[in-house]
């Protein structure tokens, strides 16, 4: 057999024209490959490009400082306090995640709890991400920890912000408090990307809430590059954001303090207004709260202490809190006798008004005998009154009531405020399908009945009687460097003679031998006029009537009467309105002596006289630390 | 048939004779290639020869070492050791299989000493090999006989099934690729040829159905929609291509790419390292290198012709087809154009097993090239 053949050169002529084909069908992968470049990186490049620059820039917020909020001279209510704090790297802790909390724990206070919280986060977050092992340290903790600092691997101190409320409890139905955002927070349309920040606090109650947004600030950012893990690599730049505004109050943080503390533990509610501005100086309702409990986060023994609790801490009695108003309402049903012509009604108590075949009681068994308006208020008849509500109507006296602040919520800025109630004819046939009745009528001429007032209502109903002018309470005077608009309050449809008539009939109260005398400030010029009030929780059979209204002091102390008073002073020139609602307290009449007490503090004091240390300008509101309290 | 430089294939050639034959520029196109690689694990490693750079390095030395000794042996050796070679890859393959390491979810490597090997890529330059080997001596009439086309399906098959099993889905489809090129060149006849295109088509589906595991099924839907889940299996595709197509017309620079240094990129060192090319050079970047690789190619192409043995012929064009299909299969993947398959770039990738079976290929297409005068006769012949 040769070594070569004809079957050689057949195969190598396959051979070659076989590889020239292959040759050409990789050249067209190539070609394919070129053209699929030609459209990632030059058709799309651009796209791409964008794409790549989002995988590797991450926009961080950095939180701005929220506003503080101040009282009228510029004392601090709502304030950063620097929150020390110990961070715990976990793959920096070479000694492992327990050793390091033990060496932690040999420093400062650590509880298991703590531990296993910081374990669980550990195990949560990327192993670079800095884990909170404790907050709020003292200084004294601080500085151990930095101390050890170099025998402590992977633990970071650090200085972060955290809302601080100096005086706790005192004005916490003012301020509200801050806490963590909950989805629901988000779902009212605030798409502030602040919201997203891990442990950012939004205002929940309050003037937090209200002026959460200038409060706030404006987040500011910081690009910074990232891997694919998340890990910052480097920053590429930072725009500072803005910090909140600060906002300032009507409040005098001493006369708010002093009626807070002067409440105590009772379920109690105390409004001081400016009576010719309507300008807040103080709003107390007790029990109140620790706000910087809800900051760093409420236990959940805590909160049911305070939802559980039949004083009902976390509710705002002064705004929220709807009450009967009683005998403290009369003060409106008087302007509108006299501004309807019975300046000169007298009306004989007997103890009792017949109507049909119903008796209307009076408080007092065995009557007041004759009454006029002056003794009608001072001795607070009821008899006089149903004969005043007779005479007027539903009608004249539901347009009496509104005029003087009731029935429609005063518009402080304070949210959750309640409208009180005032019925009218109208409503009760809307609502029952009944028609009004006479003796409703007479029910409500003593503020009984379907009436409800808030003690800010009555308060404002009180700085009207004092001013004769239509003021409405306001809360805050100046937000950021913007005053807030503050109109000059419209005269009261009533005549200058209902005034001085009423006025005098509740300074006969105090001063007149009236059902306050006995807590009459008694310094000259700074007498009080006033109007005590008790508003029934229960009804009063026939049957107990019979045998002898129950005293007070027989009853638990959820069926008592609520005691109110409103009052205003000085007499002559009135600066200070109150009222003053102490809830199944009406024995020994508490409101009257919390009143007493706080009226004369108050013109003591004067807040009102002294000069304020509110902004005129934003120049003005820059400095972060002015001197605290004035006087 | 005398020509220069030696006077005939039965004389025997020095050394010197020999090195002086090697295909110089070869050498130095691919020594280029494996440069850009180095420069590009120096790049994902953001500017450092460790970890990666300084291996390869020394990989690619070792390597330029066995393509020279491989280039020397004389070609009538390497066709002796085809059948052994053979063997004992598909021994080392079927260990594997029973008794491997456990890497990445598939079972592909085995340690022998210091040295982590991947028989699969033994296995693809064997079966070249053998394959080049058992057609040598095959005429066009004698391929088309059936029991000849069995022995070489068998010998393409059975170290497919074994890829196959390891899983190695991308091994698994460069061993068939070969071995089918390999019989189209040794001139299988196209009545056998048409009908195995037709079955293959229908053997897709089958395939799809029957033979794929889950994750190779999702890899193939994942490719298919991408976004689909581009945090999960998707990532891989849609951060490639964000990384070449975001490098545009020139690139943005050397040590410049953010996606790999960033650890976008998956597999930044291995699979995907071509796409930290793409964003660093560019399009220009991209088909010059396209360019680089193809003029290799062409070498081979080249090479194949003009040998003078049918062995030598095969096993050139063999090889050549072998280096083409890896730079396709792996440009494909990461370009989007096919499912991830797990094939590195050839010369640029890290790891130590592609590296020297790439070589050991330069190797054998260089020695066809030495040795391209020799003839073997179609029966015997062998040393």
């Amino acid at each position: 057999m040769p070594l070569f053949d004809r079957k050689d050169k057949s195969r190598y002529a396959t051979f070659t024209r076989r590889s020239l084909g292959l040759s050409g069908g990789m050249a067209l992968v190539f070609a394919v490959l070129g053209g699929r470049l030609y459209q990632l990186q030059i058709r799309n490049g651009d796209q791409y490009k964008t794409q790549a620059e989002d995988n590797r820039v991450n926009q961080r917020l950095i939180a701005p400082p929220r506003g503080r909020i101040l009282d009228r001279f510029g004392v601090e209510l709502a304030n950063n306090r620097r929150n020390y704090r110990v961070l715990l790297v976990a793959e920096q802790a070479t000694e492992g995640i327990e050793a390091a909390l033990d060496e932690i724990g040999k420093l400062i206070v650590l509880s298991d709890a703590q531990k296993k919280r910081v374990a669980h986060d550990i195990a949560m977050n990327k192993k670079f991400a800095p884990v909170p092992v404790a907050e709020n340290l003292s200084w004294e903790e601080f500085a151990r920890i930095n101390m050890h600092l170099p025998y402590l691997a992977g633990v970071q101190p650090d200085v972060g912000e955290t809302r601080d409320y100096p005086y706790g409890s005192e004005l916490s139905h003012i301020l509200g408090y801050v806490a963590a955002v909950s989805p629901e927070d988000k779902k009212n349309g605030d798409d502030d990307p602040l919201l997203d920040l891990p442990g950012f606090r939004i205002g929940k109650r309050g003037i937090e809430k209200a002026y959460d947004e200038q409060v706030r600030g404006r987040a500011g950012a910081s690009r910074v590059e990232v891997n694919a893990y998340g890990r910052v690599i480097r920053e590429l730049s930072r725009e500072p954001g803005q910090p909140g505004q600060d906002v300032w109050l009507t409040i005098d943080c001493e006369l708010q303090r002093f009626t807070d503390q002067r409440l105590g533990a009772e379920s109690a509610a105390c409004c001081v207004l400016d009576a010719q501005t309507g300008d807040v100086l103080a709003l107390s309702s007790t029990p109140g709260y620790d706000p910087n409990l809800f900051n760093v986060g409420i236990t959940p023994d805590q909160w049911k202490a305070l939802t559980t609790d039949d004083h009902k801490p976390l509710l705002n009695k002064a705004l929220s809190g709807a009450y009967p108003p009683g005998s403290t309402f009369k003060p409106a049903m008087a302007l509108a006798a006299v501004q309807n012509g019975l300046k000169d009604l007298h009306v004989v108590c007997t103890g009792a008004l017949t109507l049909g075949n119903h008796q209307f009681h009076c408080w007092k068994r065995g009557g007041h005998g004759g009454v006029d308006l002056q003794r009608g208020i001072a001795q607070s008849c009821d008899v006089f009154f149903y004969e005043v509500a007779r005479r007027l109507g539903i009608d004249k006296m539901e347009a009496a009531a509104r005029a003087l602040g009731l029935g429609a919520a005063t518009g402080i800025e304070i949210p959750g405020e309640s409208g009180g109630f005032i019925p009218s004819a109208a409503w009760k046939e809307a609502r029952f399908g009944i028609p009004w009745q006479m003796g409703e009528t007479l029910v409500t001429g003593i503020g009984q009945g379907y009436v409800l007032a808030t003690p800010l209502q009555l308060a404002t109903l009180a700085a009207r009687i004092a001013s004769g002018r239509a003021v409405s309470p306001r809360i805050a005077h100046t937000v950021g460097s913007t005053t807030q608009p503050r109109p000059l309050p419209d005269p009261l449809p009533f005549s200058d003679e209902a005034f001085a008539a009423v006025r005098e009939g509740m300074n006969a109260v105090c001063n007149g031998g009236g059902t306050a005398s006995r807590w009459r400030i008694t310094e000259p010029g700074m007498e009080m006029a006033g109007k005590t009030g008790t508003a029934q929780v229960r009804r009063i059979t026939k049957e107990e009537r019979a045998s002898g209204v129950l005293k007070d002091t027989a009853l638990p102390w959820n069926l008592r009467d609520h005691g109110l008073f409103i009052a205003f002073a000085p007499v002559e020139a009135p600066r200070y309105a109150l009222a003053c609602i102490v809830e199944h307290g009406a024995l020994g009449h508490p409101q009257v002596q919390i009143a007493h007490d706080v009226l004369k503090f108050a013109q003591t004091r004067n807040p009102l006289a002294m000069r304020t240390n509110y902004p005129t300008n934003a120049a003005m509101a820059v400095p972060r630390r002015p001197a605290r309290g004035q006087g | 048939m005398t020509t220069r430089p030696y006077a005939a294939a039965r004389r025997t050639l020095s050394v010197a004779d020999k090195l002086f034959e090697i295909n110089w520029g070869l050498v130095l196109l691919i020594t280029i290639i494996a440069c850009v690689g180095f420069a590009m694990l120096y790049s994902v490693a953001g500017g450092s020869f460790s970890p990666w750079a300084t291996p390869q390095i020394l990989r690619f030395i070792v390597g330029l070492a066995i393509l020279l000794v491989v280039a020397c042996v004389d070609i009538r050796v390497w066709m002796s050791m085809a059948y052994p070679a053979y063997a004992a890859s598909l021994f080392l393959l079927m260990v594997v299989v029973v008794a491997g390491h456990v890497g990445k979810g598939a079972e592909r490597w085995i340690t022998l000493g210091p040295i982590g090997l991947q028989p699969s890529e033994l296995m693809k330059v064997s079966l070249v090999l053998a394959l080049a080997r058992f057609l040598h001596g095959k005429s066009v009439e004698d391929i088309s006989r059936p029991l000849n086309l069995a022995i070489a399906l068998a010998l393409i098959g059975v170290p497919a099934v074994f890829v196959v099993l390891q899983p190695n889905l991308g091994t698994t489809l460069i061993i068939l690729l070969d071995g089918a090129s390999l019989l189209f060149l040794a001139g299988l006849s196209w009545w056998w040829i048409a009908p195995a295109v037709a079955a293959v088509a229908i053997a897709v589906p089958t395939a799809w159905q029957f033979v794929l595991h889950d994750y190779q099924k999702r890899r193939v839907l994942t490719f298919l929609d991408p976004e689909s889940d581009a945090l999960g299996a998707g990532w891989n595709i849609t951060q490639a291509k964000i990384a070449i197509g975001s490098g545009g017309v020139t690139g943005k620079g050397f040590l410049e790419g953010t996606q790999s240094r960033l650890n976008f990129l998956p597999e930044k060192q291995t699979d995907f390292i071509i796409t930290n090319f793409g964003e660093e050079f560019g399009f220009v970047g991209c088909v010059a290198l396209l360019i680089l690789f193809a003029v290799v190619i062409g070498y081979g192409v080249q090479i194949a012709g003009s040998a003078r043995s049918q062995f030598g012929r095969l096993l050139a064009m063999g090889i050549t087809l072998n280096f083409f299909f890896y730079i396709m299969i792996n440009a494909s993947m990461v370009m989007g154009l096919i499912p991830v398959v797990g094939i590195p770039m050839p010369l640029i990738s890290y790891g130590g097993s592609a590296m020297f079976s790439v070589m050991f290929g330069f190797g054998l297409l260089m020695s066809v090239h030495v040795h391209r005068q020799v003839e073997i006769p179609r029966q015997g012949g062998i040393i």
